[in-house]
């Protein structure tokens, strides 16, 4: 699903690299956390997978394809089989919640019946059913990130990408975005969550892939957040 | 890609930057309906050319009987048929340049006069003694007018020399110095539209960085993201073109059929017809359409990352 080889980033005019040497590889229907304080190089991880900026050196595949051989026209087709997840949500706040859900449909040119049939679906699965008609900004935080869950997973992506979905939740509502995330999982999706909350990753006992100054300094099944060995 | 959506967000675009659009609009009309002026200017040069230069003739203007006080080539008073017989002759022997002679008496061009002038005040004082007689001169190659003039002008009973092609082309430089003008200004009112929308993509770049942000996320194509922005200064620019279309069949009309009324006032002036108009402008509405949607392609490669 997803392979680093010896992977380093060094973004222009920077002189320490974000990634260095990095190699990992995330398997099919995985759920891994990536931790890291600040400026570990998670973000650039992130980054490297959506083909937002490309490795320095070594070699990133992202669904069997060498990104780096990738071809900036194909990247759009690519990124339709990554769904992507943020802190702060990313909602257009004059669409209501069902034409947000729609518009990942829309600007993919999927035709109107099936985007009619495929977003109640979805809501109903983030468990936003019955709120197709509000406004983002009716809704409470983890309303919103629900929503762009919906978003993100309406397509039916082979891979999640979550970038710290729950920095800005309280722990009682991040317990049910994570609770959505699992199933969404368990659907056979590959998740990737990037996260600063120790509790989740105490509590969920998934992989966990540690980076510091941009090294990979632990890769642990069932890990938890610190050090633990 | 379905129409419906796109053409939603493309009439959002254009009415989110009103003002920017409407500058766009205009100055796109200005500069297209300077182009097509030019154009037409230039037609109108030619088709001018085409008409006079056929008729025009090198003339030896002979001396009248009022001339004498004026002294010079004719202080002996009006030229004489012996003079006249003399210049024939001459004019034979260059019938190498020469086509064709043709003699207007004084007579002959007081009807002229007349057929040109009408009933005006000057026509009307003017007898038929007063009028010059002359030799007009067709040559075989208007510019060998140098050897007319050297063979015969200060030459006893010749008033003057005149080749008519000179005060012509004195008229079509002016036009082409007005054309270079229009040119220019032109090129002006260009660069303040393509700035324009060069600015005007920027601005709406950046307010809609949100919703291109996330369509790049879900995996829409880049020729999807920047369409309609492309399209917005399409619409902008195809406006512009329809307005400089108006402009010019407006202008036309105004300049040469009503208000300046050139068509009365020059009336041996051939004007362009209204088919030169009409060949003009589905020209001006494709530049219109073309040029304002590459500025734009071209400002989305600096201002939205795709």
């Amino acid at each position: 699903m997803i392979r680093f080889d010896n992977v380093s980033k060094t973004y222009p005019k920077q002189n320490r690299p974000a990634l260095r040497d990095v190699s990992l590889e995330i398997e099919k229907g995985e759920f891994v956390f990536l931790v890291g304080s600040s400026g570990s190089g998670k973000s650039t991880f992130l980054r490297l997978v959506l083909r937002e900026e490309r490795a320095s050196h070594g070699t990133v595949h992202v669904l069997g394809k060498d990104l780096a051989r990738l071809s900036n026209w194909k990247v759009p087709h690519m990124r339709r089989q990554l769904g992507t997840v943020f802190q702060d949500f990313r909602l257009l706040p004059n669409k209501t919640v069902a034409q947000n859900v729609a518009f990942a449909q829309e600007v993919i040119g999927k035709p109107r019946g099936e985007i009619r049939k495929a977003v109640p679906q979805v809501l109903d699965l983030v468990g936003l059913g019955g709120k197709e008609d509000r406004m983002p900004g009716e809704l409470s935080g983890g309303e919103q990130q629900r929503v762009a869950i919906a978003r993100a997973f309406v397509n039916r992506p082979m891979l999640l990408i979550a970038d710290e979905p729950t920095g800005n939740l309280d722990p009682q509502t991040s317990v049910g975005i994570m609770k959505l995330l699992d199933r969404i999982n368990r659907t056979g999706t590959t998740v990737i969550m990037a996260t600063h909350d120790q509790n989740i990753v105490d509590q969920m006992r998934k992989r966990v892939i540690e980076l510091e100054k941009g090294r990979l300094v632990r890769d642990q099944a069932r890990g938890v957040y610190g050090y633990q060995h | 890609m379905r129409a419906q959506f796109v053409l939603s967000e493309i009439g959002v675009g254009l009415r989110r930057n009103l003002t920017m659009t409407f500058a766009v609009i205009v100055s796109v009309a200005l500069s297209l309906a300077l182009f097509g002026g030019a154009l037409l200017m230039r037609e109108q040069v030619s088709v001018m050319k085409d008409f006079w230069y056929d008729k025009v003739n090198v003339t030896i203007y002979l001396c009248n009987k009022n001339d004498a006080a004026a002294g010079g080539t004719c202080d002996k008073g009006a030229v004489t048929a012996q003079q006249k017989k003399e210049i024939e002759a001459d004019l034979k022997k260059l019938d190498n340049i020469v086509e064709k002679v043709h003699h207007e008496t004084a007579d002959e061009a007081y009807k002229h006069y007349k057929e040109q002038y009408g009933d005006t005040a000057i026509a009307s004082i003017i007898t038929p003694d007063q009028m010059q007689e002359s030799y007009r001169v067709k040559l075989k190659d208007p510019e060998k007018y140098k050897v007319v003039a050297t063979a015969f002008a200060g030459r006893a009973g010749v008033h003057s020399v005149q080749d008519q092609r000179q005060t012509l082309e004195n008229l079509f430089q002016m036009m082409r110095g007005m054309n270079v003008a229009a040119l220019c200004v032109m090129a002006l009112m260009l660069v303040i539209a393509l700035m324009l929308i060069v600015n005007t993509v920027r601005v709406s770049a950046f307010s809609r960085r949100r919703e291109t942000g996330i369509m790049r996320l879900v995996g829409a194509s880049s020729f999807y993201i920047q369409m309609p922005f492309i399209m917005e200064a399409a619409v902008a620019g195809l406006l512009g073109g329809a307005v400089a279309c108006v402009m010019l069949l407006v202008g036309r009309y105004f300049m040469i059929d009503a208000g300046l009324n050139l068509a009365q006032s020059m009336p041996l002036v051939n004007f362009i017809g209204w088919d030169a108009v009409i060949t003009v402008l589905p020209l001006v509405v494709v530049i219109g359409l073309l040029m304002p949607s590459l500025a734009a392609a071209i400002a989305l490669r600096k201002y939205l990352k795709v």
